[in-house]
């Protein structure tokens, strides 16, 4: 299958996505945030349409209008960000003024999917630059931030204590979330970010007790799932996006029996 | 010196007076339980301390110098700590995340922060328990694990908030012990918040009592009596005392000054 263009590239964009998703993901689970960052995903729905609407990439407005929203969401501070209700809501909102946008612009429906649901396969080879780059920045932030980020996720009122920025840690943290989810929605699309983002790094967490093991663990298994993806949807023809949700799934599921097994 | 010492401090919550012109000090190594009912400020003094609370008038000063954030000096124990309690991290990555947490940038756990995440692991003995996952501890054993942080960083001053809420008396036991020693060995001083005063009542040098908004710092003896506490918790209080042990009841019998102890877990004062 590699001697295709479109399926380097596709592995290629994937593989970044993933490592990128499955890192970031960690501590969205960590931090018990996972509903933000799916909601943060729908709020790339309207960035993206939006931005087409305006004449401007779509990739752009994804990334903008996430980075906007979690950047407000975790100012707010941890109270609204756990607070279920509010999110849902502005999930909501956020694909309804998505939906309007694409009824603006005629034109829509292919690319309404492909935002949705990811069109893997479609990724130009010229985004893979872009893709990286984001990839790598964000991690390096994620690496400046990464110790008092986990210090105020596990004990947020001792981190207090001990003079760490707690409403600083959470806006960055949601920042970069921002970049993975309009990276992985190239792949999997805004709907199943989930897939990608939380799948694996809430089996890592089940599989291993240490914490830089489960950083590394998801990083691991979320590229596995994309590529796995990936190899599933050349060989069947049935859509990539499936074959990641289902894989991260049959992971996830997996994980949860394995620690069960253990007990 | 005086580890702690507050200075005719005024401290409101909202509307509510917390401390209204409350002063006392504490001496270096000096191990002092503290008391009071339920929204009478053991929290937000240490918070204030801790420069995490506003104080509306007065002087707070921790080892002779004002009130900073963040202060290296003080080794903390927060009372609530109910997230880490289901966490699958082992108690050594909990540990280790306070013990470098405060710093951004690239951050490597080196020699130097691993020794000391064990010697302060040694120190509450629990070294051990540390390499489980913390969420499978018994809540003393927690306690344990969780205590260690306090020493990180080699404090003067310990705060410990309710550190034997919800511990069975075995538990609670030993985590007084532990205080005792940690305060005699390292030569520090600690301030340790309890809603009881029995289990605490044969390891503290004094006692800090809290209540209407004053504070009264004294030997048990002199402060734990009817007179004192009926002016702190504004009501005839009796003080019985029987074999070492001490009862504090309430001749109105709609306070209930025992009933306080079981309250704790949804209280954030």
């Amino acid at each position: 299958m590699f001697e295709y263009d479109f399926m380097r590239t596709a592995f290629a964009a994937s593989g970044i996505a993933a490592i990128l998703a499955g890192t970031v993901g960690y501590f969205l689970v960590l931090r018990g945030q996972t509903f933000a960052g799916h909601a943060l995903s729908h709020a790339g729905f309207a960035g993206a349409t939006g931005a087409v609407l305006f004449g401007l990439s779509p990739f752009a407005g994804l990334v903008g209008f996430t980075a906007l929203i979690g950047v407000a969401m975790g100012l707010f501070g941890e109270k609204l960000a756990d607070r279920d209700v509010a999110i849902g809501m502005m999930l909501s909102l956020a694909l309804g003024l998505g939906l309007l946008f694409l009824h603006f612009y005629t034109s829509a429906a292919t690319q309404a999917a492909a935002l949705l649901f990811g069109n893997v396969l479609g990724v130009d080879s010229s985004a893979l630059l872009d893709l990286l780059l984001l990839a790598i920045v964000s991690l390096a932030a994620l690496a400046l931030i990464g110790r008092p980020l986990v210090f105020a996720s596990l004990q947020p009122e001792l981190a207090e204590a001990r003079g760490v920025p707690l409403r600083f840690v959470s806006a960055a943290l949601l920042a970069i979330v921002a970049v993975a989810v309009a990276e992985c929605a190239q792949i999997v699309g805004v709907l199943l970010v989930f897939t990608l983002m939380v799948g694996p790094a809430a089996a890592a967490i089940n599989l291993t007790r240490r914490l830089p093991f489960a950083v590394a663990l998801s990083a691991g298994l979320a590229l596995l799932e994309a590529w796995g993806g990936l190899t599933l949807a050349f060989y069947t023809d049935w859509p990539t996006s499936f074959w990641i949700t289902a894989l991260s799934g049959l992971v996830f599921f997996g994980s949860v029996a394995a620690r069960r097994f253990a007990r | 010196m005086s580890a702690l010492r507050f200075d005719d401090v005024t401290i409101k919550l909202g509307r509510r007076d917390i401390l209204s012109a409350a002063s006392f000090a504490i001496g270096d190594g000096e191990f002092v339980g503290m008391l009071g009912a339920n929204g009478s400020g053991k929290t937000t003094l240490m918070r204030a301390a801790l420069g995490l609370v506003p104080v509306a008038s007065g002087v707070v000063s921790v080892l002779d110098r004002p009130v900073t954030r963040g202060n290296s000096a003080i080794g903390y124990m927060p009372q609530n700590r109910g997230a880490i309690a289901g966490s699958r991290l082992t108690g050594w990555d909990v540990v280790a995340s306070a013990a470098i947490g405060r710093r951004f940038g690239f951050v490597r756990l080196d020699q130097t922060a691993r020794h000391e995440i064990d010697w302060a692991l040694d120190e509450v003995g629990a070294r051990d328990l540390a390499r489980r996952s913390i969420g499978e501890l018994s809540g003393g054993e927690r306690q344990k694990v969780l205590l260690s942080q306090a020493l990180l960083g080699r404090p003067r001053l310990l705060l410990l908030d309710e550190p034997l809420m919800s511990l069975d008396p075995a538990h609670q036991k030993s985590v007084v012990e532990i205080a005792r020693r940690i305060c005699d060995d390292l030569k520090v001083a600690i301030v340790f918040s309890a809603h009881e005063l029995n289990p605490l009542v044969n390891a503290i040098d004094r006692v800090l009592y809290l209540g209407s908004g004053a504070a009264v710092i004294g030997p048990v003896d002199e402060v734990v009596t009817g007179p004192v506490l009926s002016r702190l918790y504004g009501t005839q209080i009796e003080v019985v005392r029987s074999k070492g042990r001490y009862f504090v009841l309430a001749l109105d019998e709609d306070v209930d000054v025992e009933r306080d102890a079981h309250r704790h877990d949804d209280a954030r004062v």
